[in-house]
């Protein structure tokens, strides 16, 4: 059951492919030893190589090319031994140069494989195309003046890498994913911090629609994608226009579209009629980059344990299902929170707490995992007070509370609070004796065939003592008693 | 190989060129008897030889990710016509 849109003349297919810039965490430049810092002030990030002054010389950043490697290393695909950078050229006020320099028939890393996490707990495989390394272009802005655009170079020259996948998404649900997967991947590497809202990483979208079994059609490429929601937006309503041209008995012609979040739509990109003609040629200011074998199986030895690889260990080892395992691995500090709070549990029941009370009080206080409001060791401790019994279910939803409020122990609360719960059969045989007392004409009632009011006798229980008796023993009794 | 009239016009916009209607031929002219120099070349046998970019027996020499240069916007933007706050300036360009 693949994801299909319903025009007049039938079932369309989409097809999705994506270009996603990942911007490097380098200190300095691809090509310049000027600083990459976000947010500085106008220009001052900026050598005379940046600005094309004339007679300027690039000389390659060494780390842009090893985080290049190890992000290829990552994606399980090719790394070229021998990669050529050219120039792309282009006219655009904040483009000094010219042309940007970039990778083109012989980039520094080819074929490789991304596996999407879907949200029923399915995979899907995508291919990577290529992964190349190139200058990232200036910011134009144009609010300052009703006149004129300012630019600024700072974040010319940055080193980017750009990563191309085959077309092989077929909806927007999978190239949602296929962008929060590599996020999570570079995140992992540490090559890119993948934050969209600064801009340092970045999504073209190339979109075409088709009939089942056909082949492609043309494409649309899409701009300016810069949060996983307007994608969702773009390529909806992108498909829709493709689809409303064809049923016209139009054509799509093959051109950049930029998407406008305000308006909700995507629009013809006139200054990129010619976008295409970019006239590579070789950069004769730079020879080709040639890596070593020794250089390549030394930054392998450095790569972590990947998401996949991490979620294949969690659902080995914790007994995890697909989607828990895939959502507890989606960030480093997330997997590493459960596996401390894991050590030495129940990991289900870990791994409940951690997905359930613990990341919706994250989300509730608008918290990162890095700053938690309850530390891994206390809630490991609570899980710990919930297997010996001290706690039920339900008074340990209510210490975790006092928890994020107080930061407290869970046990120092439970003393504090006497919230220890009552597992005395005793007590809570006398408890039940009470309220079956006080209500004979309900007992008559259960007893006659309304068994909907077990209900309202474990609830009359449970108030009595506070909440604090072991709901299964409870139940157990009451059943006996009323049976 | 010979460039027509139409193929010299599109090269010149894609270079930002404005060239008068009346140079194109004769540039058309200029432009193929370059090429055709070039393209003597072609009588080399390249049979089993690799494709390559540099004659150089060099491989591309790096450097340290270190902040050494940049800082200095008045140096960046003294040729600049219209530099405003810090800015470069130029008619607005918005999609």
């Amino acid at each position: 059951m693949g994801y299909v849109i319903q025009g007049e003349t039938g079932d369309w297919e989409l097809v999705i492919g994506l270009e996603v810039h990942a911007q490097v965490t380098s200190k300095s430049k691809l090509f310049s030893g000027a600083a990459t810092s976000f947010g500085a002030e106008p220009n001052t990030e900026v050598s005379l190589v940046d600005a094309a002054m004339p007679g300027m010389l690039p000389v390659i950043n060494e780390y842009c090319v090893e985080q290049a490697i190890r992000t290829g290393l990552g994606l399980k695909a090719q790394i070229n031994k021998t990669s050529v950078f050219a120039r792309k050229n282009y006219f655009y006020a904040d483009l000094p140069q010219g042309y940007q320099i970039s990778q083109y028939d012989q980039p520094i890393v080819g074929e490789g494989t991304i596996i999407l996490d879907m949200k029923d707990g399915s995979t899907r495989t995508i291919g990577i195309e290529r992964l190349h390394l190139e200058q990232d272009a200036g910011k134009s802005l144009h609010d300052q003046h009703p006149q004129k655009s300012f630019i600024d170079l700072n974040r010319a020259g940055t080193a980017l890498m750009e990563i191309v996948s085959k077309p092989d998404m077929r909806s927007p649900e999978e190239a949602a994913a296929y962008v929060t997967k590599l996020r999570s991947i570079l995140r992992y590497l540490g090559t890119c911090d993948g934050n969209m809202a600064e801009g340092s990483m970045r999504c073209d979208i190339n979109v075409s629609v088709r009939k089942a079994g056909e082949p492609y059609r043309t494409r649309a490429e899409i701009k300016n994608v810069n949060s996983i929601r307007f994608m969702f937006q773009a390529i909806e309503y992108e498909a829709r226009r493709q689809i409303d041209i064809y049923e016209e008995g139009g054509e799509v012609v093959q051109e950049t579209r930029l998407y406008d979040a305000t308006k909700g739509e995507t629009r013809s990109m006139r200054s990129k009629e010619n976008a295409h003609d970019y006239r590579y040629f070789p950069d004769p200011d730079l020879l080709p980059l040639v890596l070593s074998d020794e250089e390549i199986a030394s930054i392998k030895s450095t790569l972590p344990e990947l998401p996949d690889e991490k979620k294949e260990r969690f659902m080995r080892d914790y007994q995890l299902n697909a989607y828990d395992a895939g959502v507890l691995v989606a960030d480093q500090e997330s997997a590493h929170f459960f596996e401390s709070v894991a050590k030495g549990r129940d990991p289900k029941l870990a791994a409940n707490w951690v997905m359930g009370d613990f990341f919706g009080a994250l989300n509730r206080l608008g918290k990162e995992i890095s700053d938690p409001p309850v530390t891994a060791a206390n809630l490991g401790a609570l899980v710990d007070l919930i297997a010996d019994n001290t706690l039920s279910g339900r008074l340990a939803k209510e210490v975790f509370e006092l928890m994020v409020e107080t930061g407290k122990a869970p046990g120092d609360i439970v003393e504090e609070k006497g919230l220890r719960q009552v597992t005395d059969t005793g007590a809570i045989e006398a408890s039940i004796a009470e309220v079956l007392a006080a209500n004979p004409d309900k007992v008559a009632e259960y007893r006659s065939g309304k068994d909907k009011l077990f209900g309202f006798f474990v609830g009359q229980v449970m108030k009595a003592t506070a909440g604090k008796a072991n709901p299964a023993l409870v139940n157990e009794i009451l059943k006996k008693q009323l049976g | 190989m010979s460039l027509d009239k139409d193929t010299v016009k599109k090269l010149a916009t894609l270079a930002r060129l404005d060239l008068p209607e009346a140079e194109l031929t004769h540039l058309a002219g200029e432009l193929s008897n370059i090429m055709q120099f070039v393209e003597q070349l072609g009588e080399v046998n390249t049979d089993g030889v690799a494709p390559m970019t540099s004659v150089a027996h060099m491989t591309l020499p790096r450097r340290k990710d270190e902040v050494t240069d940049g800082g200095y916007p008045e140096r960046v933007l003294a040729n600049a016509p219209d530099a405003m706050d810090g800015f470069y300036t130029v008619p607005k360009v918005v999609e």
